[in-house]
């Protein structure tokens, strides 16, 4: 029997603001446990909750680009239900009126494109954390995570397999990391996932019953654990039984997913307006600005890249799929430096670097600052392309001053045509066969009289130099 | 020299000219306190009050309030000073922050002497259903004082102090004031912060203050209301001086009476009281105007739909976990939170949650929470179209005088029904108020002034002329001592 898979992807994004969603605690990650918590993120009695307007503009910006219905008066509800890590007993989310309705994302499959639909996106606090293994006899709670602004993306159920989903995924990363909305550390947690997937025969018009893996945070986890729901719905179907409605964990250690808790457990959870909030109103200036700040896409910064510097198509399209790659190019860009060059070292040299460490390039060694000067000495000929990469290779290590490294290791490019003379004269002297060959008409031997003369000056030869008199000395 | 039944002026003015310290004052009010029997106070604030009247004293405390000491309702979150909400839950909560009322007050100069009594989390009219005991009305020990600000009137109504604050949900400032015998006003919804104030209904919440007459009220209302950023439900628009306009001539101005109340069914006193009262207005020149409000019998079972709602939400954080009550013995965590609340919980507060709990659950919403919504619109549309031709509206403030304590316990829709008068402009969000008019049965009755949105200069001016007119507000109970 042939059976087809529906998914659909609620994302939580973590917003990137200072401060909670409805209190003006940070938000940072990391710190020591409940450092991060005010009197409205303990649920104390008697506070109330102000909402955070950044945390709008930066759903608004999402809503935009994927031409979306911002809806200018929105709601929160009030989504009720018991855990110690839920300081108030109920979380504020929207229910009836969120942000953003409607829109789509476009995804890759394959060579070609497919459009995915989006249901809603809506705001909505995060819980804080249980944890159940720091003690022995007792679970302790972390509040810091509670609170902070949360996006959830919720798409169609028009995902066709485990593939397309963390093709969606992708899609999704790169544009809410774009959009300055979401940091995108998945490790993290700001960006996560719940998969709704269910099977059905081929040609079977309604929808089978489906199961939700929560929270999944890597791409390669939402492949593998869609797949593992995937295969074990078709053999429950294929041996007679019938697909459970619940919910599922995905254990990574065993590559599978288990039961959390099924629907008739499920929490009634009493959504209603929450009283202590207004509709919150975005003003038709409020939206102007939003429109007037709106980033650049990846599209057309690499388009942009390509008419504006000239640089090759390849090199565009990878330095603009990254937020990281593309600030740091358009740094080195706006300090005057050659933008060929620049485009060169960060697809080519930095690039394999970044691979290697699997880093982004604002957690390497390598500042803008000292890329600049890097590439003001490759520029004035102070050093040479192939210096360079030991250079950066240096700095990648220590972080070092570009220049710092020239002074220190004697980099300077030999530009000195005496100086050169003398090395190429001493080169031809000792090559005697070569030179004889070479003028017999070897002329592939001339790269080895070029590579001889910058072993002799431990690459510090100016190429174009040694080129030219070169070409000079073997021709007379 | 007693300082009992002295109104805030008057005591204002023996501060000023140096006649009594503030020191001597609140002094005296802890002796008169320890010596109450009307169980008004749960937690007493000696020695910082001591403090600040010495300081006052020494001139270092200023303000329209400087040195006169008040009490807070004891559901005000006063920083480092219990605050319970009258809930075993919250037997030992100190919270580490003041509402925004309290701080505004005494920031104002003001001394906090103490938290007064209430009705568990504000559930109840008459303060039977605090766990730290009933409160007795200062004019029949038999007697509820109304409630759930039953401590705070009480304790004013006593004259214990000369003011306190109250917060009102359904009636909780002003079927209290009515049921002592004193003056009592809850401003519009949203005009005074609710920050620090311990939610029961969000949306029908609102802070406000006791006093011994009008004048009094008006001058706490300036410090009590206040535009905060803490609170997104608070208004913005500009405050006014509740003062001004108190001298205000009523001649020409039109009261609205309500066609749909039947003051006819009424006790007979009552009845004579709110005849009198029409008289003093109409001779200070005001017309009598009689306004269909045919939405208004809704209030009631709105109320007890969109209240319990809110409240079994707002109650969800009294878990155990974080601060007050947590149950011994407890197994695993749905026991931890079963038994807290089943033991940190009065009976009254989880009629409510279980009520609210009810009416929000799926399939539930739409034939109770949502039609509540809805009949709520129409009441506040009701009081719309009635101010387009009215100043202001009068009704009893409550059914009847104080009942006997014990004698509704039994039966929470008679009680639920001591509110018919004043829940409908919690549910609009309309400031009103209840001053002393008369007596049934030898005990007070209360006079409701309801007034348009954000109009309560009106009401203040109405009540303030009454007051002139009239001498209700200067009767004081006797306990007793030789008055």
């Amino acid at each position: 029997m042939s059976w087809e898979t529906v998914i659909g992807l609620e994302v939580h994004a973590q917003l990137s603001t200072n401060t909670k969603l409805f209190s003006s605690a940070s938000t940072k990650f990391g710190s020591e446990p409940n450092t991060q918590v005010d009197l409205v993120d303990l649920g104390l009695p008697g506070v109330l909750p102000v909402v955070n307007k950044d945390a709008f503009k930066k759903a608004i910006r999402f809503g935009l680009a994927i031409d979306a219905e911002i809806n200018q008066e929105s709601t929160f509800d009030r989504k009720n239900y018991f855990y110690p890590d839920l300081p108030k007993g109920y979380q504020i989310t929207q229910m009836s009126k969120p942000i953003v309705e409607g829109g789509s994302i476009d995804i890759d499959v394959g060579e070609d494109k497919k459009t995915i639909n989006i249901t809603r996106a809506h705001l909505e606090e995060d819980a804080g954390k249980s944890i159940h293994d720091a003690y022995p006899d007792k679970s302790v709670i972390d509040l810091n995570r509670a609170g902070t602004p949360l996006l959830e993306i919720v798409s169609e159920p028009e995902i066709s397999n485990a593939k397309e989903a963390v093709s969606y995924m992708k899609a999704l990363h790169q544009l809410v990391t774009f959009l300055d909305v979401c940091d995108g550390d998945m490790s993290q947690g700001s960006l996560r996932c719940d998969a709704n997937v269910s099977i059905r025969k081929i040609g079977d018009l309604e929808l089978g019953t489906r199961t939700e893996i929560k929270n999944i945070n890597s791409f390669k986890f939402i492949e593998k654990a869609i797949n593992f729901e995937i295969k074990r719905q078709i053999k429950v179907l294929e041996s007679g039984g019938k697909v459970t409605q619940e919910t599922r964990l995905y254990d990574s250690g065993k590559d599978e997913t288990r039961p959390m808790r099924s629907k008739e457990f499920a929490n009634d959870y009493r959504y209603f307006p929450d009283p202590d909030l207004l509709p919150v109103v975005i003003s038709d200036d409020e939206m102007e600005e939003i429109k007037s700040t709106f980033p650049e896409l990846p599209g057309d910064k690499s388009k942009r890249y390509i008419s504006e510097f000239q640089i090759d198509e390849s090199e565009a399209e990878i330095i603009s799929s990254s937020r990281e790659l593309s600030n740091f190019f358009e740094v080195a860009v706006g300090s005057k430096n050659d933008p060929k060059l620049a485009a060169n070292l960060i697809v080519g040299e930095i690039g394999s670097l970044l691979n290697k460490d699997s880093i982004k390039i604002d957690e390497s060694q390598l500042t803008s600052d000292n890329f600049n000067v890097l590439l003001q000495r490759i520029s004035d000929g102070t050093i040479s392309k192939k210096i360079a990469k030991t250079i950066l290779a240096e700095i990648w290590e220590t972080g070092r001053n570009a220049d710092e490294i020239i002074d220190d290791q004697g980099l300077v490019q030999i530009q000195d045509e005496n100086l050169l003379e003398e090395v190429i004269t001493k080169v031809i002297e000792s090559n005697t066969k070569q030179v004889e060959d070479y003028k017999n008409g070897k002329d592939k031997l001339f790269g080895f009289f070029v590579g001889q003369v910058m072993k002799e000056t431990q690459g510090k030869a100016n190429p174009q130099a040694v080129n030219d008199l070169l070409k000079k000395a073997l021709n007379s | 020299m007693s300082i009992k039944f002295k109104t805030l002026s008057q005591l204002k003015e023996l501060l000023e000219k140096k006649e009594l310290s503030s020191y001597e004052l609140v002094s005296e009010t802890f002796r008169n306190i320890s010596s109450s029997k009307t169980n008004s106070f749960i937690t007493l604030n000696e020695e910082a009050a001591l403090n600040k009247a010495r300081d006052f004293d020494e001139g270092k405390v200023d303000g329209d309030l400087a040195g006169i000491p008040i009490a807070q309702k004891d559901l005000f979150c006063t920083k480092n000073l219990k605050t319970t909400c009258g809930s075993k839950i919250l037997e030992n909560f100190i919270p580490p922050y003041d509402a925004t009322v309290v701080d505004n007050l005494s920031k104002a100069g003001s001394i906090c002497v103490g938290k007064t009594n209430m009705d568990e989390f504000a559930m109840g009219s008459s303060n039977e259903t605090s766990y730290y005991g009933t409160v007795k009305n200062p004019w029949g020990l038999e007697r509820v004082p109304g409630g759930s600000s039953g401590g705070s009137a009480a304790a004013v109504s006593e004259g214990l102090v000369c003011a306190a604050t109250g917060t009102d949900t359904g009636g909780s400032i002003r079927q209290p004031a009515a049921l002592c015998g004193i003056t009592g006003i809850k401003p519009t919804y949203g005009r005074a912060s609710r920050w620090g104030m311990i939610a029961f209904a969000s949306s029908l919440d609102q802070a406000g203050t006791f006093a011994r007459n009008a004048e009094d009220c008006a001058l706490l209302l300036n410090h009590i209301c206040s535009h905060d950023q803490k609170d997104s439900t608070s208004i913005s628009d500009a405050q006014e001086n509740y003062l001004d306009n108190i001298n205000n001539d009523l001649k020409g101005k039109k009261i609205g009476i309500i066609k749909e109340f039947d003051i006819s069914s009424l006790n007979r006193e009552v009845q004579d009281s709110f005849e009198q009262s029409k008289k003093i207005y109409e001779s200070l020149g005001v017309n009598f105007v009689e306004v269909s409000m045919p939405n208004i019998q809704l209030s009631v079972p709105t109320y007890y739909v969109v209240a319990p709602a809110e409240c079994s939400s707002n109650l969800s954080r009294f878990d155990g976990v974080k601060y007050g009550y947590r149950a011994d013995d407890v197994g695993n965590l749905e026991d931890l939170y079963i038994k807290s609340r089943s033991e940190g919980f009065g009976d009254e507060v989880k009629r409510r949650i279980l009520i609210g709990t009810y009416v929000l659950s799926a399939g539930f919403y739409d034939a109770y929470y949502k039609k509540a919504q809805q009949s709520r619109r129409m009441i506040k549309n009701d009081f719309v179209e009635a101010f387009k031709n009215v100043d202001v509206i009068m009704s009893p403030s409550s059914p009847s005088s104080a009942f006997k304590i014990g004698s509704k316990t039994e039966d929470p829709i008679e009680m639920y029904l001591e509110d018919l008068f004043t829940i409908s402009s919690n549910l609009a969000g309309v400031p009103a108020m209840s001053i002393p008019h008369g007596f049934a049965n030898g005990l007070p009755i209360g006079l409701q002034l309801i007034g348009n949105y954000l109009e309560e200069s009106k009401i203040l001016n109405f009540a303030h002329q009454y007051q002139k007119s009239s001498d209700w507000h200067l009767k004081n109970p006797n306990l007793g001592e030789s008055s």
